[in-house]
């Protein structure tokens, strides 16, 4: 056990699997000599070579590609797609193909493609680099979207997404790259995907999200359990499909709901949480849901970010409404 | 000067870089060299000099907090601003992140591209005569923009062309082909530039095709293209004219390949190039910097000095710093602008957001 970063558990998830399986492929732009922009993939060339770990040709479509074609031959590829806004180059092989390949054939193909890739906001970048897209690729069926919310479930998750054999879009959010640290296991392990998490049990409200802004969540959580407030943290982790279950049972138990996304109101994965809570758990609320969500215009430059993007005080202030209904 | 010969380029790109300058600033192809005033040759050297001085001062101002992104362009001046020097001002100009020069050159207050860099919308807010776009972060994407800017110049019967660039990396990208295909087929005036500086990023050139030159890429499309030596202003412009009087004439487009490389590290957010390159290789390249060459050719002339050098960094200094005071004395941005500027006619959902957000900072 050690105390690591998120862009350190990641490492270690790919370097567990790469020395596991001769089949795992780790590719993209700069993850050779160069170990990634973020680093996550540090080291891996050295130690496993330029046939497992290699630099690519600029072009997110033939990253994606190259995704397919190795899974059809037998290969089990990580791809890497530096920032999650370049995947609109990449789409049709995300959508049109990675998704469908399986259904398409009838179930006789396996996909086992774990594609990885930076977003989230915070961390004045450029344009297209910070957007939460999680929502365009949850919304496509074949797919299993997951982000994890700290080093542990990184680690953890990457592992399970790798041995699945069915593509997985794994979103890193680069605010937690380094920004905190947690005990992570020296050997592998792995957390199941499809399963949310309670991170805080409480009674008097539930509050849903993930990745950066669940640990937003956790400490907005934290503030208002000195006014009297208990409420329960849930970590999605799966975004599509979703665990129902985890959700709706916490529902029952708090009757109040606000759940918390990074990405605009009219995107994303909020609005299915809420749909799934209007559908089957109705009759368990006592107040209206709340969403905090970022406003809906396009994610802005650096400038603006910090009023733009919902954090603690947002989440607060939805929490007390929801409560004081 | 000598007429390059474009239709015979559409099938054989020349691979033999042109040069005009040797390293030494001497004049080596008399038959290539461009006619320009004397007055000309120093405009071109001081625009190379004003970017090398607004790279080592935005890497300083980045470094403080003061600035924001910034990709370096110091060792590109000659394949920048070169080929900057033969466009007219109603060419409309499509750029990467790396392009800022050209686009400040072309028109863009200097303080609006510092705003660029710090992440401010009122960056972007262009003049109305500049005929240029905001530098573009998605690689690939101006060059099939170029594409639908030049047949519109077509259509409206301008004298006028649409000039692009995209790095060694960019060339991979299926917009790069999609974009000098399309201005192909539609025989539309485009000048498509590929600034080869060696990596994108970290990759080697080499890793981005089997092609042996970016160059071969244009045959494929069957547009001219020709590679020069980048680090030649002259050379660089002698194509670039040419390019231009071809295109606009209405042959169709051209593209052009330089042979450059950059200095510094690919941006101030975190790029090692000892990571992937050798202080040899720095050094080598060092040795063809394009700024001391074109200084060394006009001191011969004898149109330029140390003491002119000086004096004109001080101008700059000046100008940098006034450009920072516009940037520093911002307002700051709301999300209630963001969202007023966002459509036309304000949607009724984006309305009621609005009111919400108004009477909250109300409160
Ligand atoms: C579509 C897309 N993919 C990836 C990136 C990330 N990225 C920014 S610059 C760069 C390398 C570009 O290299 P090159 O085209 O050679 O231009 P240079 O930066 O060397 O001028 C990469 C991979 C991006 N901005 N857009």
């Amino acid at each position: 056990m050690a105390k690591l970063t998120m862009i350190k558990a990641i490492t270690a998830a790919m370097d567990e699997e790469l020395a596991r399986d001769e089949k795992v492929q780790i590719f993209g732009e700069d993850v050779g000599k160069n170990g990634g922009v973020f680093r996550a993939t540090d080291g891996l060339q050295a130690k496993y070579g330029k046939d497992r770990v290699f630099d690519t040709p600029l072009a997110e479509s033939g990253i994606m590609g190259l995704a397919n074609g190795l899974a059809l031959t037998g290969f089990r590829p990580v791809p890497e797609i530096q920032f999650m806004g370049f995947i609109y180059e990449a789409f049709d092989q995300i959508a049109g193909q990675m998704a469908r390949y399986r259904f398409r054939m009838g179930g006789s193909r396996e996909f086992p493609i774990t594609l990885r890739t930076p977003y989230g906001g915070g961390v004045h970048t450029p344009e297209l680099h910070s957007d939460s897209l999680e929502g365009l690729v949850a919304q496509i069926p074949g797919l299993r979207v997951v982000t994890p919310s700290g080093p542990y479930d990184a680690k953890g998750l990457l592992i399970s997404a790798i041995r699945s054999n069915d593509p997985v879009v794994f979103l890193e959010h680069m605010k937690l790259y380094r920004s905190m640290r947690e005990e992570v296991p020296d050997e592998a392990y792995t957390v199941p995907l499809d399963k949310a998490e309670v991170k805080q049990a409480g009674s008097d409200v539930t509050i849903i999200s993930y990745a950066y802004m669940l640990q937003a969540s956790l400490q907005a959580a934290k503030d208002l359990e000195k006014q009297g407030i208990h409420a329960e943290v849930l970590d999605l982790r799966t975004l599509a499909p979703l665990d129902e279950d985890t959700i709706l049972e916490s529902v029952k138990k708090t009757g109040r709901v606000v759940i918390v996304q990074e990405a605009q109101k009219q995107a994303g994965v909020a609005n299915q949480v809420a749909r799934l809570i209007g559908e089957e758990g109705i009759l368990y609320l006592d107040a209206p849901i709340k969403v905090v969500a970022a406003p809906d215009t396009p994610y802005p430059f650096s400038q603006g970010e910090e009023p733009w993007l919902p954090n603690k005080k947002t989440i607060e202030k939805a929490v007390l409404d929801t409560v004081n209904f | 000067m000598k007429q390059l010969d474009f239709e015979a380029l559409k099938h054989s790109p020349s691979f033999k870089p042109l040069s005009v300058l040797n390293e030494q600033g001497d004049v080596v192809n008399e038959d290539m060299m461009p006619d320009l005033t004397d007055e000309q040759l120093t405009e071109l050297y001081k625009q190379m000099l004003w970017s090398r001085i607004v790279n080592d001062r935005a890497t300083k101002l980045n470094r403080q907090g003061r600035l924001g992104f910034f990709a370096p362009t110091a060792g590109e001046e000659a394949s920048q601003l070169g080929s900057n020097f033969a466009m007219d001002k109603g060419d409309f100009l499509l750029g990467g992140y790396r392009d800022v020069p050209q686009l400040v050159k072309h028109g863009l207050p200097l303080a609006k591209a510092f705003m660029w860099s710090k992440g401010m919308v009122n960056g972007n807010k262009y003049p109305e005569d500049l005929a240029a776009v905001p530098p573009q972060i998605i690689i690939g994407a101006q060059y099939v923009q170029t594409a639908g800017v030049a047949l519109g110049l077509k259509k409206k019967g301008a004298k006028q062309l649409a000039y692009t660039y995209t790095g060694d990396g960019g060339t991979s990208q299926g917009d790069f082909y999609e974009g000098m295909n399309f201005a192909g087929s539609f025989k539309a005036p485009a000048l498509f530039f590929v600034q080869d500086n060696l990596y994108a990023i970290s990759v080697p050139a080499k890793v981005q095709t089997a092609a042996k030159d970016f160059a071969d890429k244009a045959v494929a499309v069957g547009i001219p293209s020709i590679i020069v030596d980048g680090m030649d202003a002259l050379a660089v412009y002698a194509a670039s004219r040419q390019a231009r009087d071809y295109i606009v004439a209405g042959n169709g487009p051209v593209m052009i390949e330089t042979l450059t490389y950059r200095y510094g590290p690919h941006t101030l957010s975190g790029d090692d190039p000892k990571r992937y390159r050798t202080k040899e290789e720095e050094d080598a390249w060092h040795a063809k910097d394009p700024v001391v060459r074109m200084k060394n050719f006009l001191t011969k002339k004898g149109l330029w000095s140390d003491d002119k050098d000086k004096a004109y960094t001080e101008e700059v200094d000046k100008e940098i710093d006034d450009a920072m005071k516009e940037v520093e004395s911002q307002p700051a941005e709301s999300v209630a602008e963001y969202l007023q500027d966002e459509y036309e006619v304000t949607p009724p959902a984006i309305q009621h957001e609005l009111d919400r957000l108004n009477s909250k900072e109300g409160k």
